[in-house]
């Protein structure tokens, strides 16, 4: 058996107010009145696709850090910081996945999540028999239209991600098709801020309607399900109607279409028939079948079957618990702020040269990334970062610390200021000294986190975030922040 | 332990800027400025002085790097000039030298001088510095506030301190050493503050508002040491001798290992306990006369009365509020308006606490004169409390 062995989900904290949105711009843009409701999920100034999919996927693989499991990585997205360098490898990096995986990324389309997945499973089916190869798709998209636009309503910012493999399945793949259709129902040049976009009407009519279809028929062909079969069908959309309208065509039960957490999440790109996807399998009973698909140039299909071994398995958080760890934000400007959109005075402070000496990076590459540091084998001193002579104090044992992770670590705040001298994206900047159960202290970026919200002994997570921009040169730099528990 | 400092070298002249917004004056006319008044002080001629050394932080706003800066400024002639950094503690690595060239008769004269321009940058607080390639990919872009006001949240934590009696007690070594600072000519700062002005002020860095803040100055501070013996032949009477120098660096300890409990100065015990050893002082509480602390911060004032084993642990606070450091208090502390007011050109400060002491000594300070102090410390700390460096300097008749 193939399939789903594993699944999570990441949506960030903040939530911005749809009808905030509106109110603010409807001098300019009155005829987004009536999307003004809800809410849409949006990445504080921290984060991006990559951090969104390595969240996502430690939300999928649990506490234990030993991934070496993991064969094969797949990150999708349509938003990843670089053109060339390959982003898996971050993530893999992150992840402290092995180096000896397979990591590719997959993009250029808003299928690219299902697509992801469906090469995933493409990978376990044709490995040798007796082989138990697991493979990790991770996705995550951070899509940020034109200010003032009905995309900005429509957008949310979040991850997703899936282990594939053939033991302790939870949803059974039975089949699945594709498509590939030079539709452009919008595109993005290849140094363009913004996408451009078609007639909604012609995009729901040539092309959804057209386009999809036949590969869900062809999907529930190779799997020899009947439409009416289908317990939960997920297509994203942002227009309205457009799963409904497939599922009546097609036989579906109304019931099976899944909502598409537009007023909770937004769309979030790629990854978004994936997270949509675990969702459903959060609270999936065994046999129940799941149609998934996604549109963009054309389109991918993948049918599957839960399990008995469903019930065994939660994700760390999982789609429902990131809903309810959300603040809700009224403020536009910190949208505009946060997503590069307005030019604002951010002081000499911020003239700091970013650059990143990419030969440091390397050579602490599992301590910066993977936020790998040392235990001493002699006294089982635990530090970061990991260094030839020990820093217990009277013992100084020299190249005795074997690597130590860090990341799914419980720690706490030793101390914390909220500085509001410093340039930050997000005054004030919390920062401080945390302490890590089983020892290591990190001094460390507090993200997440509100004035007076936390003291010494606050309980914290690592979560994984932009360090610092290097506008200049188009560099993103990586690294690890503590985040309050909620 | 070695035999130590003690006594072995004297200090015959001082000089200190006028520290503050020094719009007229570069790094080189501040160093003049000190230096004059230093060999006005010891009444020797340039040609007197066998070494140099020099100290300043940032090299990239002000003189630049090198020995070149302080020999040009000055016109020494041709002598060795040593640059040395070691964070906010330069000057007091500057005196360091000197004393030590001394004390080892590799000089007869040397001098010590220390400047920083810090208001060629544009903005207010210190400038962002230059950490390496490594430490700013994981480190927080923080501020010496930030660093600093860390030290509160592990106070209140580890001495149950309620966040309001800390804001007070720090609140209490601002108002005091504006207090001290408004009777010094020199000092950056001269107003005279209320408590409540202090806790009302807008927050820098939790919980540290704008008067917990020291002042950012230009300045320059410089020391002429010679022996006790050429002191005497130099015609100088009531001779004010080097009793202690230590240096404490941390290794790592503190950030990296969890038995540091983030509120306290590990260094500064270290260097205090081995400065009162070499200077042969056993009940500091009692014995010492005033003393100059490195209070950037007004919580790095009040954790450092404990880490100089003046109040007890954990008590400090009770004795900021009771006044024991005020002017009038049992140990005067920053009694020439400290870091705070009279300001903080990095490079320079820890000769200026030393200059404080040394007038003090003389009876020379004026309308802020005790009555007869006889052994002065300074403390001078560089970096952060989780990392840094710290020296404590005590010099006495």
């Amino acid at each position: 058996m193939i399939g789903i062995t594993a699944f999570g989900a990441y949506v960030p904290r903040l939530r911005l107010q749809k009808k905030a949105m509106a109110q603010t711009n409807a001098w300019l843009a009155p005829n987004l009145i009536g999307k003004a409701k809800g809410e849409r999920a949006f990445g504080n100034w921290d984060e991006d696709a990559i951090t969104f999919a390595v969240e996502a996927a430690r939300d999928a693989l649990g506490p234990q850090d030993d991934r070496s499991h993991i064969k094969a990585l797949y990150f999708a997205s349509t938003t990843a910081p670089f053109a060339d360098r390959l982003n898996a490898g971050i993530v893999q990096a992150a992840l402290t996945l092995e180096p000896t995986i397979q990591a590719a990324d997959i993009s250029g389309t808003q299928k690219a999540g299902v697509t992801a997945l469906a090469q995933a499973l493409c990978v376990a089916s044709g490995a040798p028999d007796g082989a138990n190869p697991s493979l990790l798709v991770a996705a995550g998209d951070r899509r940020v239209p034109k200010a003032v636009s009905a995309q900005e309503f429509d957008y949310g910012d979040g991850g997703a991600a899936m282990v594939v493999g053939r033991q302790n399945v939870l949803a059974e793949w039975l089949g699945g098709a594709a498509s590939t259709v030079d539709f452009v129902d919008h595109f993005r040049g290849a140094d363009e801020a913004f996408d451009y976009q078609w007639e909604e009407r012609w995009i729901r009519d040539e092309g959804y309607m057209k386009i999809v279809p036949p590969v869900l028929k062809r999907a529930l062909a190779s799997a020899g399900l009947e439409a009416a079969a289908v317990d939960h069908f997920i297509l994203p959309s942002t227009f309205k109607g457009i799963a409904e309208g497939i599922a009546k065509r097609m036989g579906l039960k109304p019931e099976a279409v899944t909502d598409n957490l537009g007023t909770i999440v937004g769309e979030t790109g790629c990854a978004h028939a994936l997270l949509m996807l675990a969702g459903v399998l959060e609270k999936a009973q065994a046999g129940q079948t799941i149609l998934v698909a996604q549109f963009g140039q054309g389109c991918e299909a993948l049918v599957f079957k839960v399990t008995d071994a469903i019930s065994q398995f939660k994700p760390r958080t999982g789609l429902s618990g990131w809903l309810a760890n959300r603040k809700e934000e009224t403020s536009y400007m910190k949208y505009l702020v946060f997503n590069g959109l307005v030019e604002w005075d951010k002081g000499m402070r911020a003239e700091k040269d970013n650059k990143t000496a990419l030969t440091t990076l390397y050579r602490y590459n599992d301590g910066i990334l993977g936020l790998v540091g040392g235990k001493c084998q002699v006294t089982g001193t635990v530090q970061y970062p990991r260094t030839r002579i020990s820093v217990a104090p009277n013992s100084p044992e020299v190249d005795t610390q074997e690597p130590y992770k860090f990341a799914e670590r419980a720690a706490k705040v030793l101390t914390y200021s909220a500085d509001y001298l410093t340039y930050s994206m997000n005054p004030p900047n919390h920062y401080g000294q945390i302490d890590f159960e089983g020892g290591g202290r990190i001094f460390m970026d507090i993200a997440d986190v509100e004035p007076g919200e936390i003291d010494s002994g606050t309980e914290v997570r690592m979560a994984f975030r932009v360090k610092e921009w290097d506008d200049r040169r188009g560099f993103t730099r990586y690294f690890w922040k503590a985040v309050p528990v909620r | 332990m070695a035999a130590g400092i003690r006594d072995k070298v004297a200090v015959i002249g001082m000089g200190c800027s006028k520290f503050g917004e020094r719009w007229d004056c570069g790094p080189e006319e501040l160093m003049v400025e000190a230096y004059l008044e230093a060999m006005a002080d010891a009444g020797i001629e340039p040609t007197q002085l066998d070494a140099a050394w020099f100290s300043t932080h940032i090299d990239e706003i002000g003189t630049g790097k090198g020995g070149t800066p302080l020999s040009i400024a000055l016109r020494l002639p041709n002598i060795a000039v040593t640059r040395v950094e070691n964070f906010c503690a330069s000057g007091s690595e500057a005196f360091r030298g000197a004393v030590y060239a001394v004390a080892a008769g590799a000089a007869d004269i040397a001098i010590a001088v220390g400047v920083e321009k810090l208001k060629d940058t544009g903005y207010g607080g210190l400038p962002t510095g230059n950490m390496g390639t490594y430490i700013p990919q994981t480190a927080p872009n923080g501020s010496a506030p930030g660093n600093f006001a860390q030290l509160a949240s592990a106070y209140r934590a580890k001495h149950h301190v309620s966040r309001e009696d800390l804001k007070r007690a720090i609140a209490h070594v601002s108002v005091k050493s504006h207090a001290n600072g408004s009777k010094n000519p020199k000092a950056h700062l001269r107003n005279v503050v209320t408590e409540e002005q202090v806790i009302a002020a807008p927050m820098i860095a939790e919980p540290l508002g704008l008067f917990d803040c020291c002042g950012v100055s230009d300045g320059a501070a410089a020391a002429i040491v010679t022996t006790p013996e050429i002191a005497r032949a130099l015609g100088k009477k009531d001779l004010v001798y080097v009793k202690a120098l230590q240096l404490s660096v941390s290794n790592g300890m503190e950030s990296q290992h969890n038995s540091w409990d983030g509120s306290y100065f590990h260094t500064a015990r270290i260097a205090a306990k081995k400065a009162y050893l070499e200077a042969g002082i056993e009940r500091p509480r009692e014995q010492v006369s005033m003393i100059e602390v490195h209070d950037c911060f007004s919580v790095t004032e009040l954790v450092t009365m404990e880490d100089l084993f003046i109040s007890p642990e954990g008590q400090g606070w009770k004795d900021v509020m009771n006044g024991f450091y005020d002017a009038d208090g049992q140990v005067p502390c920053q009694i020439d308006g400290g870091l705070k007011c009279f300001g903080h050109p990095i490079g320079a400060s820890g000769l200026r606490m030393l200059y404080e002491m040394y007038l003090q000594l003389q009876g020379r300070a004026g309308d802020r004169q005790l009555s007869n102090p006889s052994i002065g410390l300074t403390h001078n700390l560089g970096g952060a409390p989780a990392s840094n460096v710290c020296s404590v300097a005590i010099i006495g008749l």
